[in-house]
C-alpha cells in the first residue's frame, strides 16, 4: 500500500482575543495594512454593530420583520467587504449586513428588505452583487456561474460567496466546490463557522475536524482563520482573492466565529445553548479586541473612537428615518416584476385584485 | 441569400435552433451532462462543442442542482444559458434552484437582476425506458410563478419555440417529448424565425368538439380526430404548446364554437395541466359548454415499468370514447 494523497489545514490568527498582534505594526504595514485601514475596519465593524442593534430594536417594536443578526461576525464580514474590489461580485447568505454596507449598499435598503419591501434588494450602488439568499448554500451554485462568466470574458474579477457551518452540509455546497475545482474558477468560498446552525452545534453538523478541509475534495486548498480577528481575516482573504484574480483558482476560508445572539429575532437560543458558552464567546468579541489594539498602540484615542460611535449612531438614525418615511409600493408591484412583460393572464389577475380593492365596502 | 430548408426530425430541429442562436448571439451558452463531445444522449447538442468550443458548450460535472444554479449565475451576468437536464426524471434537484431563485430573481431585486435562461429536458413515456425516464410532470413547473413552460409537438414548432425561449428575457422550461424526437420529419426553414410564446396552435379546424393536447400526445389526438371525422364528428385540435402562461383566448373561443371539450395528456390526472384548462373553461366559458369536460390522462399511479407502460398512456381508442361521450351527452 502507498499513500496517494495528503493534505494539511492551517489555522491563522494575527490579532488575538486580548487585542494583541502576533506581528509588529511595521510588519503589518509592509503587508499593506495601514493605521488608516485599521481605523476604517473599526468604523465599519462599529457601524455594523450599531445597525444590528437598531435592527433588532426595530423588529421588537414591530417596524421591521424577522431579522438575522450579524452580532459577533462583524470581523469576517467586514474583512470581506473591505478586501474585495468594487468590480468583484459578492454572493451572500442572509447574515451579511456588514459586508453589504462595506460594498456600498445603503442602510435604508437593507431595512427595506427586512421591513418586507423588495426594493431593498434593488441596490443603487453595488448593483451586480447578489441579493440576500435565504435557502441555505444554494448561492454557492450561483457563484460558480458568476465566476464562469468572469473567466469566459477574461475579466480579472472574483466571486466571493459566503455560507455558514450548516451550509457546508448541503449538496449545493459540495456540487459548487467540485465544479469550481474542475474549472479552476475565481471564487473564494468563505464559510463563516459561527458554531450553530439554528440549534444544531458544529459538532453535530460534520465529523470533519475542520470545515476547511471540505475544499480538498473539490481539488483546492482550504484554511482556517480566526474569524473574529479582522486583521488575520483581511490578510488571508487578500491572498485568496489575489490568487483567484490571477488565475490560480478557487480557495476556501473557514472563519471561526460565534453567533452571539439568536439565529434570528424569531429564535430563542436559550432553549438549546449554554449560558456559559455564550459568556465565553463574548470574551472573543471581534470589536473589543480591535478597540484594545487601537487604544494600546495609540492608533486612535478614546475620544476619536467615541466620535466614530456618534457618527455611526447618526448614520443609523438617518437611515431609519429614511426607511420609515418610504411609502409602500403600489399593489401592482406584486405583479410587475414577475416577467419583463406581464402576460395577459397575469394582467387579468392584477385587474381583478385592483377592482376588488376599489370595490371593498 | 436564402435560408437553408431541410426535412428535420424534432431532435434535429432542436439542434438546428441551438446552432442558429449560438451563431448569432455569442451570449448563448449550452451546458449539461454529456452535451459536449457526446452531443447529448439524444444528440440534441451534436456538433455544438466542435463548432463553438469548450468554453461555450460546457460538459458539467454530474450535478443537476449545480447545472441550474450555475445557469442562474451566468444569466445574472448577462449570458443566456441553455441548460440540458438529461431526463426529466432527474430534474427535481435542479427544480429547487428554479423555484427558489431563477423564477424570483427579477422580482426579488425589482428588476435589477434577471434570469434569461432555458432549462431543456426530454420528457414523457412510450419509449420503453428504464425507471425515472418516462414521467410527464410539467404541471409542477406550470405551478411556479415567474417562469414559462413550453412543450413543442413537431419539428417546426420545436425550432421556432426554442428560438423564442432563448430570446425570452425570463426563465423558460422547455420540455421535449422524446417519444417523437425521431417519429417524423418535416420541412423546417432555418431562417431564425421564432414562434410566439403565448399562443396555442390550432392544428385542425372543427366544429363539433375541441380536443386539447400538447407534446407527443398530439399524435394520438390527431389520429383520434381523423377517425372521428370518418364517423362524422368534426373535431378541432389545439396544441397547447405554451403550458405557462396558457393562451386562454384560443381555448375559450374554440369551446365557444364547439361547446364540447376533451383534454388529453400523459400526466397523472390529479393537478395536471388538464385540470387547469378545465378550470379556465369552467370559470370563463361555462355557458358555452353543452357537455362536461372530459380529461383523458395518465393515472394517479407511478409510471409503470415498460411491460405495462401502454396501459398508462392514453390511447387513440380512449380519446375516441371520450369524444363520443361528450357528443352523446
Amino acid at each position: 500500500m502507498k499513500e496517494v494523497a495528503q493534505f494539511t489545514i492551517n489555522y491563522s490568527q494575527t490579532l488575538n482575543s486580548t487585542g494583541q498582534l502576533n506581528i509588529t505594526l511595521d510588519a503589518l504595514k509592509s503587508q499593506g495594512v495601514s493605521f488608516e485601514d485599521l481605523r476604517e475596519f473599526y468604523y465599519h465593524m462599529l457601524l455594523a454593530r450599531t445597525f444590528d442593534t437598531k435592527a433588532i430594536a426595530l423588529q421588537r417594536t414591530g417596524r421591521i420583520g424577522t431579522y438575522a443578526s450579524c452580532l459577533g461576525q462583524e470581523a469576517i464580514s467586514t474583512a470581506i467587504g473591505q478586501t474585495m474590489q468594487p468590480s468583484d461580485v459578492f454572493i451572500p447568505g442572509y447574515r451579511d449586513a456588514a459586508t453589504f454596507l462595506c460594498r456600498g449598499a445603503k442602510m435604508h435598503e437593507l431595512l427595506l428588505y427586512w421591513g418586507g419591501d423588495e426594493r431593498g434588494m434593488n441596490f443603487e450602488h453595488n448593483n451586480q452583487d447578489m441579493p440576500y439568499n435565504v435557502p441555505i448554500a444554494s448561492q454557492c451554485c450561483h457563484s460558480v456561474g458568476i465566476a464562469y462568466a468572469f473567466k469566459l470574458r477574461k475579466q480579472a474579477r472574483v466571486a466571493v460567496v459566503v455560507c455558514g457551518d450548516g451550509g457546508t452540509s448541503e449538496g449545493d455546497f459540495y456540487e459548487s466546490l467540485n465544479a469550481a475545482g474542475v474549472w479552476q474558477l475565481p471564487i473564494v468560498f468563505v464559510v463563516i463557522n459561527n458554531q450553530w446552525a439554528i440549534s444544531v452545534p458544529r459538532s453535530k453538523q460534520s465529523a470533519c475536524e475542520t470545515l476547511a478541509q471540505k475544499a480538498i475534495a473539490g481539488g483546492f486548498s482550504g484554511e482556517q482563520v480566526d474569524g473574529n480577528d479582522i486583521v488575520g481575516c483581511h490578510l488571508q482573504l487578500s491572498k485568496a482573492i489575489a490568487n483567484a484574480r490571477t488565475g490560480n483558482g478557487p480557495q476556501l476560508i473557514e472563519a471561526i466565529s460565534y453567533r452571539l445572539t439568536d439565529h434570528t429575532t424569531a429564535d430563542d437560543a436559550s432553549r438549546y445553548r449554554d449560558d456559559q458558552e455564550l459568556a465565553d464567546a463574548w470574551l472573543k468579541d471581534p470589536l473589543k479586541r480591535l478597540h484594545t489594539l487601537l487604544i494600546n498602540e495609540k492608533i486612535s484615542s478614546e475620544l476619536e473612537l467615541q466620535d466614530m460611535q456618534t457618527q455611526c449612531n447618526a448614520q443609523v438614525e438617518q437611515s431609519v428615518a429614511q426607511y420609515l418615511a418610504t411609502p409602500a409600493q403600489p399593489v401592482s408591484a406584486i405583479f410587475e416584476y414577475m416577467y419583463q412583460e406581464m402576460p395577459s393572464a397575469l394582467q387579468q389577475q392584477l385587474d381583478e385584485l385592483e377592482q376588488s380593492l376599489n370595490s371593498e365596502v | 441569400m436564402s435560408s437553408p430548408v431541410a426535412e428535420l426530425t424534432m431532435i434535429e430541429a432542436v439542434n438546428t435552433a441551438l446552432q442558429h442562436e449560438m451563431s448569432v448571439d455569442e451570449n448563448i451558452l449550452v451546458l449539461g451532462e454529456d452535451v459536449g463531445a457526446n452531443g447529448g444522449v439524444f444528440r440534441a447538442t451534436d456538433n455544438l462543442q466542435q463548432r463553438f468550443g469548450e468554453l461555450r458548450v460546457i460538459d458539467t460535472p454530474l450535478a443537476e442542482s449545480l447545472i441550474s444554479g450555475m445557469a442562474i449565475g451566468l444569466a445574472v451576468q448577462g449570458f443566456k444559458p441553455v441548460a440540458e437536464i438529461q431526463f426529466m426524471g432527474f430534474i427535481y434537484t435542479a427544480f429547487d434552484q428554479f423555484i427558489c431563485h431563477a423564477s424570483r430573481m427579477r422580482n426579488r431585486t425589482r428588476g435589477r437582476l434577471s434570469c434569461p435562461m432555458v432549462l431543456r429536458a426530454p420528457f414523457g413515456g412510450g419509449i420503453h425506458a428504464p425507471e425515472h425516464h418516462s414521467e410527464s410532470t410539467e404541471a409542477i413547473f406550470a405551478h411556479v410563478p415567474g417562469i414559462r413552460v413550453v412543450i413543442p409537438s413537431s419539428p417546426a414548432r420545436a425550432y421556432g419555440l426554442l428560438l423564442a425561449a432563448m430570446r425570452n428575457p425570463d426563465p423558460v422550461v422547455f420540455l421535449e417529448p422524446k417519444r417523437i424526437y425521431r417519429a417524423q420529419s418535416e420541412l423546417v426553414i432555418d431562417d431564425g424565425q421564432a414562434l410566439p410564446l403565448d399562443v396555442c396552435f390550432t392544428l385542425r379546424q372543427g366544429s363539433d368538439l375541441t380536443l386539447i393536447s400538447w407534446g407527443a400526445m398530439l399524435q394520438e389526438t390527431l389520429q383520434a380526430a381523423q377517425s372521428l371525422a370518418q364517423q362524422g364528428i368534426d373535431a378541432e385540435v389545439i396544441d397547447l404548446a405554451t403550458i405557462k402562461p396558457i393562451d386562454k383566448l384560443t381555448i375559450l373561443e374554440s369551446v365557444e364554437k364547439t361547446g364540447r371539450c376533451v383534454i388529453v395528456c400523459e400526466a397523472a390526472k390529479t393537478g395536471a395541466v388538464a385540470a387547469e384548462i378545465s378550470a379556465i373553461i369552467a370559470e370563463e366559458g361555462l355557458t358555452s359548454l353543452l357537455a362536461p369536460i372530459i380529461r383523458v390522462s395518465g393515472h394517479d399511479t407511478v409510471m409503470p415499468l415498460f411491460k405495462l407502460e401502454q396501459y398508462y398512456m392514453p390511447s387513440v381508442a380512449q380519446i375516441i370514447t371520450a369524444a363520443k361521450k361528450v357528443m352523446e351527452f
